[in-house]
């Protein structure tokens, strides 16, 4: 029989993937070799020029890379943290479950500019309430103006919206989790530290590593908060790379060096990403 | 004796009776103060034209600023002449690439679309110039030279007049003109308290007005408000501190650049002492000022949260407004001047006074080369800036339509439909006006990828701000940049577009 009508069949899934994909990429690699920017529009080939500028002359987009992976580990760990606790305690038989359940899940509902802006009016040094109940106690953060602790309330902003994803997918996994390891080590008399340590936390470790690398790729993007709550300072002090690339690109219309910046970007998050799963994999899957 | 003239007649046909109760200010209460005021562009003449069937697709600031000012008029156009009118609203910082993207890949899919001021060089290859209909017009003859140089490149306008910018210095008159309090400040401090001439007074009278409750309202009021957020509009307000130390009358060719050489300025002694002062400034705004945009300034003034303030109109109009804590207890004056200025030639300071006003950009509207109703995108354009329009517009601080007409320039104008105290009025208008007369302007920085320039400011100022660098090598930091994007963009195409600007600063054009 001739099966080669079946390749048809594979035409539009190819052309969506082509389309979403691999177009998009191609065309990136093909703008950062050019000099596209505001006075000179158009796809003029300039080689590697871009790209030995980046490496070379660039020391703002490395700075904005590692407070990038500080801004992004350190907030995927909290949210861990905090999202798998949170899970742990709806997880068990509580009263009003239902209504926690929902409630933990409302801030990733809202729409992340919004409430952004809502928590840069909390964090207003001379007209926010949140200054304003801390002067009982004679102190008043510099939340957004000091270059350290402006770090810390961006950090406090996406723990807040993106906690919810990990209680999400943590629950998800604890739901779904075998009874029988648990009845086990009740009739082992184990503790419910022990009972954590030993059975739910090595049972959830598949999840956890999946949630974690979900998360790190999307706190790798954070942007909307830092442009609103700081637009990256004072001075650069909360700059990120896509907040960067954004000012390059978006503001002062350097697109051929910006896409350098951008594929630049997605292959060190490839490599990164992939070495952080893997050293996962291997710390928490070890047995 | 042309700008008298001018703003006699304005002031007759604003203040006749007859101008008052129209049949136009019945259907559009909009300009229920002035009537419909006769002109090229008024409402008896547009309600002549008809552009039925056809469509003016605008994009424009959001809202209020500007959007609505565009909006509002968009919707008596459509009244008056029966086109259909789409206005996109657009956030500031999107307003540049919203147009350029489309612009380079040589679509129009706006007609019209609004910007700043500075954006001229990017984009006047894709705007139509103004018809010579309109540049022949009275409403256009009565546009102040500066403003006419602001939206012209080089003789040719390309963007059409609707507002005028300019940053001044906004304080607190019931303070500062309080006898009680100018003997407390003589006795503390054994100096004047005054009007500052100088960035120096400046600051002692701001660090002096800190933190204390002065008005007697139950809070503490502050110093000063500034626009300190970094690429929140900063550059300008590094500018308008910069330009006493460095814009010297007596070195003409070149504020930001040598235009012999193209060396940058911009870390020359001048500026270095202007940043030098703003860090110390720090010490004296208010909780988070040091990360105040234009809105968190103007709420900040407007709502008698400081002494001083400078930037644009809107602080000022805004502490103006009826419903304002400080309405006719604010005056204006220009920007404060130093005791001494850079001398770029001879590489030294003078120790004579110096002050120079900064026509910062604002905001600038143009129609789309490519556009297939131009005419109809003109008529709105003159509509929207017509006498009864401008006039409303004015008294309407959330609209952010300045003056920009010498008509403008009259007192009676704020005293008589705004309410405004005549002393505060003559002050207001007089600062402006003195603004306009003066030879020692700085214009803003027009050349090809202004934005990378003035990215760099605000992005070595913000480090000195922020305590990261020292203000000599945030600025050091600046000009190394400022050369490197120089020599991308190509030194004779910084060099030729900058040399427009030089013409206005050094009054030859």
């Amino acid at each position: 029989m001739n099966f080669k009508h079946k390749y048809f069949f594979l035409f539009p899934g190819l052309f969506v993937l082509i389309g979403i994909l691999i177009f998009p990429i191609i065309f990136v690699v093909r703008l950062s070799l050019s000099g596209w920017n505001s006075y000179n529009p158009g796809l003029d080939y300039i080689g590697l020029e871009n790209y030995i500028r980046l490496f070379t002359d660039d020391p703002r987009f490395w700075e904005s890379f590692f407070r990038l992976s500080f801004l992004s580990v350190t907030t995927v760990i909290l949210q861990y943290v905090i999202g798998f606790a949170l899970a742990h305690m709806v997880w068990k038989d509580i009263k009003f479950k239902r209504f926690f359940r929902v409630l933990f899940l409302v801030p990733m509902m809202t729409t992340p500019v919004i409430m952004t802006v809502i928590w840069r009016t909390f964090f207003h040094e001379s007209l926010g309430p949140v200054n304003d109940l801390l002067s009982v106690f004679g102190v008043a953060p510099k939340w957004l103006t000091d270059p350290v602790i402006a770090k810390f309330t961006v950090i406090i902003v996406e723990v807040w919206q993106w906690t919810p994803f990990m209680f999400l997918l943590l629950l998800a996994g604890l739901l779904s989790l075998p009874k029988e390891p648990f009845l086990a080590a009740a009739i082992d008399g184990a503790s419910p530290v022990r009972k954590f340590i030993y059975v739910t936390f090595p049972l959830m470790a598949p999840i956890s590593i999946g949630a974690i690398i979900i998360r790190l790729i999307e706190a790798s993007k954070i942007m909307d908060t830092v442009y609103v709550l700081t637009s990256g300072g004072p001075g650069t002090s909360t700059e990120t790379s896509s907040f960067y690339i954004f000012i390059k690109g978006l503001r002062e219309f350097q697109m051929g060096y910006a896409a350098s910046m951008s594929f630049t970007y997605l292959i060190i998050m490839i490599i990164s990403l992939t070495i952080i799963a893997k050293v996962l994999t291997k710390v928490l899957l070890k047995e | 004796m042309k700008t008298c003239l001018t703003a006699i007649i304005s002031s007759l046909m604003i203040f006749s009776p007859m101008a008052y109760a129209d049949k136009w200010s019945d259907q559009f209460p909009h300009i229920k103060a002035t009537g419909d005021i006769p002109g090229d562009c008024s409402y008896e003449k547009m309600s002549k034209k008809n552009y039925k069937g056809k469509t003016l697709k605008i994009n424009t600031h959001a809202i209020p600023v500007m959007g609505e000012p565009t909006a509002l008029h968009a919707e008596q156009f459509e009244k008056l002449t029966g086109a259909k009118v789409e206005v996109t609203h657009t956030p500031a910082g999107d307003l540049y690439s919203k147009a350029m993207v489309p612009f380079q890949a040589g679509q129009a899919p706006y007609d019209v679309v609004f910007g700043f001021s500075n954006f001229i060089n990017d984009w006047k290859r894709y705007l139509a110039p103004v018809p010579k209909k309109y540049m022949n017009s009275p409403e256009m003859k009565d546009v102040t030279k500066s403003h006419m140089g602001v939206s012209s490149w080089d003789g040719t306008m390309y963007q059409y007049p609707v507002d005028g910018d300019r940053h001044y210095l906004k304080y607190r008159k019931d303070v500062i003109d309080n006898p009680e309090m100018q003997k407390k400040y003589k006795a503390d401090t054994g100096n004047e308290l005054r009007v500052p001439r100088t960035w120096k007074e400046y600051a002692q009278m701001a660090k002096y007005f800190n933190d204390w409750d002065w008005d007697g309202d139950g809070e503490k009021e502050y110093g000063s408000a500034e626009v300190m957020k970094k690429d929140d509009l900063m550059f300008a307000a590094f500018f308008s501190r910069s330009v006493a130390y460095a814009k010297n009358p007596r070195t003409p060719g070149g504020f930001f650049f040598d235009l012999e050489t193209m060396k940058p300025n911009i870390n020359n002694p001048g500026f270095v002492e202007a940043l030098t002062d703003w860090v110390e400034a720090t010490k004296y705004v208010p909780p988070g000022g040091t990360n105040f945009g234009l809105g968190d300034e103007i709420g900040s003034f407007g709502g008698g949260q400081t002494l001083f303030s400078f930037s644009w109109d809107d602080a000022f109009i805004a502490a103006m407004q009826d419903d304002s804590p400080i309405k006719n207890k604010v005056g204006a004056a220009p920007l404060p001047g130093a005791d001494r200025v850079w001398n770029r030639v001879s590489n030294s300071w003078e120790n004579q006074y110096n002050q120079a006003p900064y026509i910062v950009w604002g905001w600038a509207v143009g129609v789309a080369k490519k556009s297939k109703v131009k005419d109809m995108a003109f008529d709105y354009l003159c509509f929207f800036s017509n006498g009864a329009n401008h006039q409303a517009d004015l008294a309407i601080g959330r609209f952010g339509v300045n003056p920009f007409k010498n008509s403008d320039f009259d007192p009676n104008i704020y005293i008589n439909s705004m309410g405004w105290d005549p002393e505060i009025a003559n002050s207001y208008t007089q600062t402006l006006l003195d603004m306009e007369k003066s030879n020692n302007r700085v214009f803003p920085l027009r050349v090809p990828g202004v934005f990378e320039f003035t990215s760099a400011v605000a992005t070595g100022t913000s480090k000195a701000l922020a305590g990261q660098l020292s203000p000599q090598e945030a600025l050091d930091e600046v000009a190394k940049e400022w050369e490197a994007i120089v020599s991308r963009v190509g030194k004779k195409a910084v060099q030729d577009a900058y040399a427009v600007g030089v013409k206005m600063e050094d009054n030859k054009l």
